[in-house]
Parts: C-alpha cells; structure tokens; sequence
C-alpha cells in the first residue's frame, strides 16, 4: 500500500507536507527541483515567503487561511511566485499544494523545467503551448500590419500626387484649401496658366511639354515656401497657396519671381522651349470662405492676365465681381 | 474560404525547397498576381487545388510526392523551428504525439480561431500499430501529415513505418507501424523557447 507522501508526489509535484509545528515532512519532485535550500525539516513559513494573506506569522494563523489561496515566494534569488492552498486533515498533517500561476512562463525558463515537472493533469503545458503559438500568431499579423501601413501610405501619396510632376493633385488641394477655409487663417491663392505651352507641345511634341512641365513644377517648389502648396489641377494649370501671406507686394513680387524663371529656356534634347505664365492670384482673409468661390476669384484674375497680353499676374477686384472685367479694371502687374 | 496560412506554408515551401524562381512560375501558372500570399489573410477554396496542380505541372511530378515533404519541411526544415515546438507540446515521446494528434484541429483553432483543419482521430490497434483517419475535404493535409509523422518520429527518436492508405473523397487513413521508439537520440526539447535569456543564480 502507498503512503500519503507516496500518492502525493504522484499527484502533486509541487505539494508541501507540514506537521502541526509547521515542520516540512516531504515535498514534490519539482518543487523540490526549485528550492536549494534543503525543505526537509524546515519551518514551512522560514522556508517560504507567504506574502498574501499578510500578517500570518504563527501556525494557527496558517491554518486559519484553510482553503483560501495563499502566496508565497520562493526564498531564493529567483524570488519565484507560488500560489497554493492548504488542507488540514484534522489529525496533526497539513497539505500545501502549489502552483506557479501566472509566473509559469518565467519558471520554466528559470529553472529548465520540462513536461514531466508537470502533473498531466496540470494545463501548464498547454498554456506555453499557446502562449508560444499565439505570440507567433500575433508576430505573423504584425508584419502584416506593417506591411499594410505601409502600402496605405504609399497608396494615399499616391492619390495625392501628380504623377507627372510630383506636385499635389486637385483632390489634395481641394482638402488643404477646405481645411483653410475652415480654420479661418488667411492666405492666397494662386491660379497660373503657362503660356505658349501648346506650341511647345505641337512643335517639339508631349516629351518636351512634360519636360516643360517638370520644370515649372520645380521652379514652383522653388520659389514657394514648405507650408504653401504647388498643385497641378489641369494640363499647364497650376495652383499655389501661400498659407498666412496676404501681402500684395510680396505676392506681386513671388509672380514676377516664377513668371520670369519659366521664361528661362527649358532644354529638350537640344531643344530650347519657351513658354511663359499668367497668374492670377486672390486673397482670403475672410473666415469660412468657400473653396470654389476662391478658386473662381482667381481664374478671373488670371483671365485678366490673358486678356492684357499674358507673362504678368493680376490681383482679382472684387469691383467686377459680375461683369465682364475689362482689361483695364483688374490690378495688372508686370 | 481557406486560410492564408495554408497557402502561405506551400508557398514558403516552395520557395525554401526549389527556390524563389520556381514560386514564381508556379504562381504564374496558377494566375497569382502578386505572386504572393498572406498568412493571415483568407483567399478562395478552390485555390488550394488551382496551387497544387499549378505545382504538379511546373515541379512535372506528381502533386503526393511533393505535399508529403510539405510535412516534413514544416517540421524540420531550420526555417521553420516554431511548428516543430508546438508539435512537441503535444506528448513526451512519440506514443504521446500519436494521441495528441487528436487534438491537433482544436490545438490550431486555438491559436488561429479560424483556422480549420479536418479531424483526426487515432484508433490503436495494438502498442505497436495505429490507424489514424482523417476526416474532411483537404484530401492533401492527410500526405502533409505523413511528412509531419515522419519528422516528428526523427524528432522523438522513433523508428517507424507510415502507409498511407488512401481512401475515399472524405476518409483518408494512414497505417503507422512502430518498430522502436527510442531508436535514435531524438531531438532536445526545453519547454521554455530558446533565444530566452535564462536567469542568473540557481
């Protein structure tokens, strides 16, 4: 016949045997694998840290906590966390049986245990089973993720962009100029055209007017600042907005600076081809202004420039808010 | 739908196996543009078997030959070191790893709920011999579970004989013989994951 100890250690690795005193009769064989302090013999609260529930410093105060789960620590440099519960039989014999929680991830490693440290009825192998599979699970989605991250905002500058040019397309300037409008900030717009360009196009053919348009598109980039935006909204049309400036000289000043860099000869396979631009510029300060009446403001304007003979810029008056404006009414700046 | 992860381990397969030029044409062969899958993603059923005979086509052999060593990439290829781990959570010798195998559809769903697998169940007809019949309609997992029996036993150090039967559309059944099961020194196995910096002390 098998002795209590005996069917103990079979069924619970990790068990204490206590006597009344609180003296450690026999433990388990994993438990026994952890602890190098030698058990046997030893006061089981010596031997272990029981931190919850506090204040249990006496034997009677231990087997008041029957059935309730304890915590103790290992009192090794590994400080490893047990939690357990204890049985009394009623006759002087008292099982403590413990089990690693939480901490069974850390205590395999800690101290090399393997399945056989475990009672086959335990889910601890199962449980790093899953929380090996799952990490790789998770690791797998991650990439993933990354992946995804970064095809999205490759797709979104993508769909912001010009393919041509590299400038913001029409759909990404509607949104800043929205977000503008909105915040209530001023700022110019800038409406250019390029002049002669069709000629460019017909004489020399499409690889020169996109070599024509590349480099309006960097003279742009160029003479704006960082925060303003450079659009291309149409073949050779072209929008600036110049966030926070509204001052005409300065504006007048930045049209007559892109208006005489795209006059500069434009080489194409040892062709040099000359275009020019009108612009037409209109400022907001107002607040909730809308978009398109802006943007319509300034094609007014630049159609005064086309009208007074191109390669200048024109503020658009508010005074010909319905006509048909005259050459002579609209602020020609040459 | 199938999950990309089955897809995913073919491809990687294939790639590991015959090299990245082969996935290519294979995947070009199969109308898979980009020639890629993702593990966690789903993807029609029938393009498991649009895969495979792509396979057979451009490999010119037949689709068996190559799903089995699938099995045994999974578990021994260097590559691919987490299956074997898992597998080996199952059972401290290769007896125990048989009767795991039960378990095997429910251990995947649990770490991939939507994973589904078909169903296993091992009969043993004697300590020595054991039929296992699985059921379900991906007839191939039943020749990638011959490759997996076949390195996990290498991996326990088991000597064994796997035959597989054939059966019908919706029952495979595959014999194993146990000749020996420590043959060989199998494979170390620490249930804590390597690359874990053990502690000091102790």
């Amino acid at each position: 016949m098998k002795s209590t100890a005996q069917i103990l250690r079979g069924l619970c690795p990790m068990h204490v045997l206590i006597d009344e005193e609180g003296i450690i009769h026999s433990v388990g064989p994993t438990l026994h694998k952890l602890q190098t302090p030698k058990l046997i013999g030893a006061n089981f609260l010596e031997a272990f840290d029981l931190y919850r529930p506090r204040g249990v410093t006496n034997m009677a105060q231990l087997l008041a906590n029957e059935g309730r789960t304890l915590y103790v620590r290992l009192r090794n440099p590994k400080r490893t966390q047990l939690k357990g519960v204890l049985v009394s039989d009623g006759a002087g014999r008292v099982v403590i049986n413990l089990s690693f929680g939480i901490s069974v991830i850390d205590a395999v490693r800690d101290y090399a245990l393997t399945s056989r440290d475990f009672a086959a009825t335990d889910l601890a192998v199962e449980m790093l089973y899953l929380v090996e599979a799952k990490s790789a699970v998770l690791n797998s989605s991650l990439h993933l993720n990354t992946r995804l991250q970064g095809a999205k905002t490759e797709a979104e500058r993508r769909a912001a962009t010009d393919g041509l040019t590299g400038l913001v397309n029409r759909s990404a300037l509607d949104q800043v100029l929205d977000r503008l409008c909105r915040s209530g900030q001023s700022f110019a717009v800038m409406h250019m055209d390029l002049d002669f360009f069709k000629q460019v196009n017909d004489t020399y053919g499409h690889a020169a007017g996109d070599r024509v348009l590349r480099r309006v598109a960097q003279v742009m980039l160029e003479v704006t600042r960082t925060d303003d935006t450079a659009a291309r909204v149409g073949g050779d049309e072209f929008v600036l907005i110049f966030n926070g400036l509204v001052n005409e000289v300065r504006l007048g000043a930045i049209s007559e600076r892109l208006i005489g860099r795209i006059e500069q000869p434009i080489m194409h396979e040892g062709q040099a081809c000359h275009v020019s631009a009108s612009i037409g510029i209109c400022i907001n300060a107002e607040e909730g202004a809308d978009p398109d009446v802006l943007l319509e403001r300034a094609d007014q304007a630049l159609y005064a420039s086309k009208r007074a003979g191109r390669a200048q810029y024109t503020f658009y008056d508010p005074g010909q808010e319905d006509g048909n404006s005259g050459e002579g009414k609209a602020l020609a700046g040459e | 739908m199938i999950h990309g992860l089955i897809l995913k381990t073919f491809q990687v397969f294939v790639e590991d196996t015959y090299g990245t030029t082969t996935w290519d044409e294979i995947a070009a062969e199969a109308g898979l543009d980009p020639p890629n899958f993702e593990a966690m993603l789903t993807y029609e059923k029938t393009m498991l078997r649009t895969l495979i005979s792509s396979a057979e086509t451009v490999l010119d052999k037949p689709s068996t030959q190559f799903i089995e060593d699938i099995g045994t990439y999974l578990v021994s290829h260097p590559n691919r070191e987490g299956l074997r781990r898992l597998l080996r959570f199952g059972g401290v010798d290769f007896i125990e790893f048989l009767h795991s195998l039960d378990d095997l559809p429910g251990r995947a769903r649990l770490a991939v709920p939507n994973l589904d697998l078909p169903e296993i169940e091992l009969i043993d007809e004697d300590p020595a011999h054991f039929v296992l019949n699985i059921t379900g309609d991906m007839r191939s997992f039943s020749h990638v579970l011959v490759g997996v029996m076949r390195a996990m036993a290498d991996d326990y150090g088991a000597l064994v004989l796997l035959d597989h039967k054939g059966g019908t559309s919706r029952v495979q059944q595959i014999e194993i013989t146990l000749v020996e099961t420590a043959f060989a020194e199998g494979r170390e196995f620490e249930l804590s994951q390597p690359g874990e910096q053990a502690g000091e002390g102790v």
